[in-house]
């Protein structure tokens, strides 16, 4: 089956947004075989420790450990649940578009969030997670992409990843950012099984704290992309040339158009980065189009006028 | 006396601009704040905690940019420091 790729606006999306959420798309026999796979956290027991029962948990895990650097295509046994969801045509699909045909495996994780029994067993404080954004600080062009798959329901009172859209192309370090608790236009992943969210790895997240009765859990997989990311997704969606608006002055409402959603802001957008914000964003579709004049709102034309130089 | 802390993010460096992102700190530890806990903002600005009693204790510089810098972004630039302090039993 050909792997549908990503048309421009879903490309848009992800470059104006950092994400891209696909519900209950993952088959349930998958779902339940990557549960099984997954395997199951020990009962709470008195004076155990949490790290001691996560561990027990990512040992029993029939889960591949798989060094960095490995094609993405080799990383997980055939057949397994994890191999059979990359090979679902939208997944595959999505990748292409985003890192290319023959990403490269970067790490996974088996993030599992516990219910309050364990803690009281434990003796541990049951809080949500630091927002933080992954890995350092990357001061790169393009971008790597992180799956995490949620193959069980998950309610808000499981908490749920945490995530704020839009604050992809913000070159902050790690947990620098921690302070910050609740930011404007936070999403929190109450999801469906077989939820997919496809994020930028610049987007800025958390895990949060499960109030429920059972454990929660989602699985992560980073992977680089090993050639350009230039021109990846359906080129026959892509116009030749941005479509013309009025800016400020606009009397009616216009269409939805790469443009449109690239020039969309985020409630937690400052009155004056969020301008900013725009000039980012077409930096990264100048990146991924191979086309340096690109421009969307005359944000860059205005910059780069040769008569002002 | 305990200190109570709340640390607003405003969509610029004017006291009484919206608020774009929130925090609160507890000395009393009679709640627990914490990352996700609520989806709406505690005040529209800063000169609503104002006039709820907060005090402020610290504004954020406006900065210049450095040369070539100037699109870089990174941390939420408007923070401003509440606290209130707090009578707790003996």
């Amino acid at each position: 089956m050909t792997a549908p790729l990503l048309s421009s606006l879903d490309m848009a999306r992800f470059v104006a947004r950092g994400f891209l959420r696909f519900d209950g798309v993952v088959p349930a026999e998958i779902n339940d075989q990557f549960l099984a796979e997954a395997g199951e956290a020990d009962y709470p027991k008195p004076g155990r420790k949490m790290l001691r029962t996560y561990g027990e948990l990512l040992a029993n895990a029939r889960i591949p450990e798989v060094p960095p650097g490995v094609p993405l295509a080799s990383a997980y046994p055939q057949g397994s649940a994890v191999d059979r969801l990359l090979d679902l045509p939208l997944v595959k699909g999505a990748i292409q578009s985003l890192v290319g045909s023959a990403p490269i495996f970067d790490h996974h994780f088996l993030h599992v969030t516990f219910p309050p029994a364990y803690y009281d067993a434990a003796g541990g404080e049951n809080v949500s997670q630091h927002t933080h954004q992954d890995s350092t600080i990357d001061p790169s062009e393009g971008f790597d992409l992180q799956i995490m798959y949620y193959p069980h329901k998950v309610t808000r009172e499981m908490g749920g990843t945490r995530f704020i859209p839009g604050t992809h192309l913000r070159r902050v370090s790690e947990v620098a950012l921690g302070r910050y608790q609740n930011i404007a236009g936070q999403q929190h992943m109450v999801c469906e099984a077989g939820t997919l969210l496809f994020l930028h790895n610049g987007i800025w997240h958390g895990g949060g704290v499960n109030h429920s009765e059972r454990t929660r859990t989602m699985f992560k997989i980073r992977m680089n992309p090993s050639q350009p990311q230039v021109r990846r997704w359906d080129m026959a969606t892509l116009p030749n040339r941005p479509a013309e608006r009025p800016i400020f002055f606009v009397k009616t409402p216009q269409a939805e158009t790469v443009e449109s959603i690239l020039m969309t802001p985020e409630p937690w957008f400052e009155q004056d980065t969020g301008r900013l914000e725009y000039v980012n964003r077409i930096k990264l579709w100048r990146h991924l189009t191979g086309d340096p004049t690109y421009d969307a709102d005359h944000w860059m034309t205005r910059l780069e006028n040769p008569a002002r130089a | 006396m305990r200190q109570k802390v709340l640390v607003l993010y405003l969509a610029n460096s004017a006291l009484d601009a919206p608020t774009i992102a929130w925090a609160i700190y507890d000395g009393t530890g009679e709640t627990r704040p914490m990352a996700g806990d609520n989806d709406q903002a505690p005040y529209r600005t800063g000169v609503d905690a104002l006039k709820d009693g907060w005090r402020l204790i610290q504004a954020a510089q406006i900065l210049p940019h450095s040369r070539g810098d100037e699109f870089d972004l990174a941390y939420l630039k408007y923070e401003f420091f509440f606290e209130k302090l707090v009578e707790i039993a003996a």
